[in-house]
């Protein structure tokens, strides 16, 4: 440096620029930082508040003095009393059951099919590929209201099992679509050297195809999952009584009695709703992220 | 008995494709044939019609006496081994040498012989628990050999089996597939598109071009006496320089005219063969090891001519120089000490003795 | 091996031909058995439905009479219908373009980040998509109540009066939008981040040496390369959000005034709720024509993007 600065050389000015872009690059990452802040902050809202008044007694709720953020002589009374009294429990139960028989049908469904769509040409198939990807594409909402007169008809209105014959329409196209593409990408060798060895077509998916692809079911397994446990339309539209009642329905219905709004036990139980995704998705987030992503990316 | 025969052989694709127009072929037990040719030859789709993994569109293939065009890969008492290998990746490599034999349901201790036996020979027993990924590339080519050896097939099928693996590997894995072959002598049809590769490793070498076979015959006789221009340019490495010309009797002798008033005699031992084309326009042929730099040897069949170098390429054991002849790119191979210099003229000598005439038009060699 | 050997064991081949067509039906039936849940499913829970819907839609409120499209005309002649067209419209195109916008933000800062650093931000920043938005809105609720208002108690901290959150028809509107884009930004920040790693690094270095900014390298590269999932997550975003149903039956219900209703909660109220349900479901119907525009964009973009990928 002293030598530079004692004749100047065309050097010079490159160090000074390089020194520039050296703060440009930090000043933007401080920029970055910030703004993550902010949307972090924005994003964390919600949850914060919910897990805040979840802690409170009704007296500290009602009490419009304090600071509604901030929680002053914490109590799990909430969680206890949803715990012991009420539905809340049967609602939980209830919503294990349909969210676990979704997810186990989907993935029979959805693997089959993807097979067969991604290895075995046949009459019909791209069709039938095109057809599944629009499937997804339709939203509940478009059906919730013929739906509503067919499950009256089957005799299943306010009957949990009819959650179970319906929620595969969310989840069955988009798992199938995205086991396409993560069947399509074992390379088509292995079915070869899995003939020669004398394999069946069955026998190659269960022998070769599932073991191989089992982070790409995992990652449809966890979309079915999320997806059955958040169904909403359905069940708001097709169950009325509170035994038959899945969590995203049951907390609103069995919490508020006309006018009285029980906030401390709703937040209680939202935040425990919440809780099952929440974990899964704390410990697989990569195939969380891979579900939700492979539907562009992967076709 | 492991014969395998390919008659009047068609993969035709929808559209009226031929990618293999018609073959026949016999492959003798105990024998290893070595298909070779360009990309696109056919001779894959060959190998996957012997293999049922292809459908064979018109033919018959019968493999140790028994047609098989119906019959499924799994019944076909085969075994191959793939370009990637195809190594099961989420079984060890016990596992995936023991697959095929447990889908046939082989008791557990003939398969874990088996096992055992394969990975000596391969030299991989302390790499029996490991997966696949934790693998180099030579040991997954071993591996996809022992899950061949194994099953102990009527016929090895190998499937441009070293062209993923590096070139100091690759003439090493070269060694251990003929070593292996030797070992358990069955009948092995293996495809590749390096002539180097196929002169090396095969009884016979069937050379494909275009869907068709061009030549089929030992190494040495593909080398000395192509049938065809195909052939002739296909085998050796730098490719035979293929130089138009002219046959003509004159004073009592048959000569070669090349471009740029170069004349060459025929060697008396070939004038009876070439005797018929005087008077005609021919493509001579001649290997780059047959022309040198002039060694001031007097010995028949040996011509002269001045050349200019363009390009010279030392290659250590020798030097390639490359010159033109009015037009046609012509390629040399000189001593390392000779005084080559691009754009300085050497002088340089053909070995006629060793040259070939072709028919411009059929291409076939006279 | 001979040709008379092989001759003797020819088949003829009529036999031949019948034989490899047995196995290929084989395959196809097997096929056929593997996807046969998937086409029942498809035909009996999702056509039939639809079909069944246009059929129901042109019936009289108790089903016992066929009005052809008066159900449709009916809609078209009330104003409550134009107000939930406006808004669905509103609703769907804010909440969209301010998701994309966030989404782009969060994308290429988070991608700027250390790799280490990344992951831990990332998973804080996917969370409001990870709770059931029927569970999270009920926190919103909170939030928006009218004499609880959390937010209220911080505004009037600095001094301002409180807002009614879901009280007047402007907030109210402001409100649903908001706890949408608080929902969805994720989705679309995943989707961008998965595209923007997808990118190759060389592409960066190339353009940095043909002298490219920062600004040109996003515009010349990066945007280029991402184009079309872009435009991918924006038509499925603009499907899902058109059709939203949780966060405005949770939220307001509607109100105040109708004004807040979107297709989805309109149909629920109107069908379900008011047991109109022939009315039900022609207003559900009505969002069909939109949707299918935005399903056949969509699919041509991921037509387009997996030719690209192979």
């Amino acid at each position: 440096m002293s030598s530079t600065a004692a004749s100047p050389t065309p050097f010079v000015p490159a160090e000074i620029k390089h020194g520039s872009l050296k703060n440009e690059r930090r000043w933007a990452m401080i920029g970055a930082y910030i703004a993550l802040a902010v949307f972090v902050l924005f994003f964390m809202i919600p949850p914060f508040h919910m897990l805040m008044t979840s802690l409170k007694s009704s007296a500290e709720i009602a009490d419009l003095s304090g600071n509604p953020w901030i929680v002053r002589s914490p109590t799990l009374s909430n969680y206890w009393e949803l715990l012991t009294q009420g539905n809340y429990m049967i609602h939980f139960r209830n919503s294990v059951i349909v969210t676990v028989c979704t997810v186990l049908i989907s993935m029979i469904i959805s693997t089959m099919a993807a097979f067969a769509l991604a290895r075995m040409k046949f009459w019909g198939s791209a069709t039938l590929a095109t057809g599944v990807f629009l499937t997804y594409l339709v939203p509940e909402t478009l059906l919730f209201i013929p739906m509503f007169q067919i499950v009256g008809s089957l005799g299943l209105y306010n009957n949990l099992w009819a959650m179970v014959l319906i929620f595969p329409t969310l989840t069955v196209p988009f798992c199938t679509w995205i086991m396409i593409g993560y069947f399509a990408s074992i390379p088509k060798e292995l079915d070869e050297a899995a003939l020669i060895d004398g394999a069946s077509h069955i026998q190659m998916l269960l022998k070769i195809f599932i073991p191989v692809a089992l982070p790409g079911i995992l990652a449809a397994m966890i979309f079915a999952f999320t997806v059955s446990w958040a169904a909403f339309i359905y069940p708001i539209a097709f169950l009325v009584s509170s035994d038959q009642m899945v969590l995203t329905v049951g907390i609103v219905s069995d919490l508020i009695r006309a006018d009285t709004f029980q906030w401390g036990k709703i937040m209680a139980g939202a935040l425990m709703a919440a809780l099952p995704p929440l974990l899964v998705y704390a410990f697989l987030m990569d195939y969380y992220i891979a579900g939700l992503t492979a539907g562009a990316t992967k076709g | 008995m492991a014969q395998v025969t390919l008659r009047k052989v068609v993969k035709a694709y929808e559209g009226g494709v031929q990618a293999v127009k018609g073959i026949d072929l016999d492959i003798a037990d105990h024998e290893f044939v070595v298909l070779v040719g360009p990309s696109g030859c056919g001779k894959s789709t060959t190998l996957r019609m012997i293999a049922g993994l292809e459908e064979i569109s018109d033919g018959e293939i019968a493999i140790g006496g028994r047609v098989v065009n119906d019959v499924p890969p799994r019944d076909r008492d085969i075994a191959m081994v793939f370009q990637n290998y195809a190594l099961y990746p989420h079984m060890t490599v016990a596992e995936n040498m023991a697959f095929g034999l447990m889908l046939r349901k082989f008791p557990k201790d003939e398969i874990k012989r088996r096992v055992d036996n394969a990975a000596r020979i391969l030299d991989i027993t302390p790499l029996l628990a490991r997966k696949p990924k934790a693998l180099s590339g030579g040991q997954r080519q071993r591996v996809a050999m022992g899950r061949a050896i194994v099953r102990d097939p009527k016929v090895f099928l190998f499937d441009e089996p070293l062209s993923n693996l590096d070139a100091k590997l690759r003439v090493q894995m070269r060694t251990e597939i003929k070593k292996v072959q030797q070992a358990v002598h069955t009948t092995t049809i293996y495809v590749t598109h390096d002539q180097v590769e196929a002169m090396t490793l095969a009884d016979r070498v069937v050379v494909m071009n275009n869907g068709v076979i061009e030549q089929v015959g030992p190494p040495q006789e593909l080398y000395h006496n192509p049938k065809t221009r195909f052939v002739a340019g296909f085998i050796g490495s730098p490719a035979m320089n293929f130089i138009p010309g002219r046959l003509e009797n004159g004073s009592g002798a048959l000569r070669v005219h090349l471009p740029g008033d170069i004349v060459l005699n025929v060697p008396e031992s070939r004038t009876a063969r070439y005797a018929a084309l005087a008077g005609k326009e021919v493509i001579f042929g001649l290997r780059p090891e047959h022309l040198t730099e002039e060694k001031n040897l007097e010995r028949p069949g040996f011509a002269r001519f001045p050349a200019t170098p363009e390009v010279t390429e030392p290659m250590g054991m020798e030097t390639l120089v490359h010159f033109k002849m009015n037009g046609a790119e012509i390629c040399g191979r000189v001593d390392p000490n000779a005084p080559a210099h691009p754009g300085q003229p050497l002088a340089m000598a053909a070995d006629l003795n060793n040259m070939h005439i072709l028919d411009p038009q059929s291409g076939r060699v006279l | 091996m001979s040709q008379a050997v092989i001759s003797s064991n020819v088949a003829p081949p009529s036999a031949r031909n019948s034989a490899m067509r047995r196995l290929a039906r084989r395959n196809s039936t097997t096929a056929f058995l593997l996807t046969l849940p998937l086409i029942l499913l498809i035909l009996c829970l999702v056509v039939y439905p639809f079909l069944y819907a246009v059929y129901l839609s042109m019936l009289n409120k108790r089903q016992t009479r066929f009005v052809w499209l008066d159900n449709f005309t009916f809609l078209l002649g009330r104003e409550t219908f134009w107000d939930v067209v406006f808004q669905s419209v509103l609703f769907a195109v804010t909440a969209v373009l301010l998701k994309a916008m966030i989404g782009f933000i969060l994308a290429h800062v988070l991608h700027a980040l250390p790799a280490k650093g990344q992951r831990k931000w990332r998973g804080m920043l996917l969370v409001p998509w990870v709770i059931p938005p029927a569970i999270s809105t009920l926190a919103w609720w909170w939030l928006f109540d009218p004499s609880y208002s959390a937010f209220n108690w911080a505004l009037a901290g600095i001094g301002v009066d409180p807002v009614p959150w879901l009280g007047a028809t402007g907030w109210a509107r402001f409100s649903v939008i908001l706890v949408n884009v608080w929902y969805g930004s994720p989705f679309f920040m995943i989707m961008y981040l998965a595209a923007l790693k997808s990118v190759p690094d060389q592409l960066y270095e190339a353009s940095a040496i043909d002298g490219a900014s920062g600004w040109q390298k996003l515009r010349y590269v990066t945007f280029p390369m991402m184009r079309n999932i872009i435009s991918i997550t924006v038509l499925f975003s603009l499907i899902v959000t058109f059709a939203n149903f949780d966060i405005v039956r949770i939220l307001t219900n509607g109100g105040p005034q109708d004004s807040t209703h979107v297709f989805a909660t309109y149909a629920f109220q109107v069908g379900i709720q008011s047991g109109d349900i022939p009315l039900g479901a022609s207003v559900s119907l009505f969002m069909f024509p939109l949707l299918a525009i935005f399903a056949i964009f969509t699919l041509r973009g991921v037509n387009k993007r997996t030719k690209e990928m192979s």
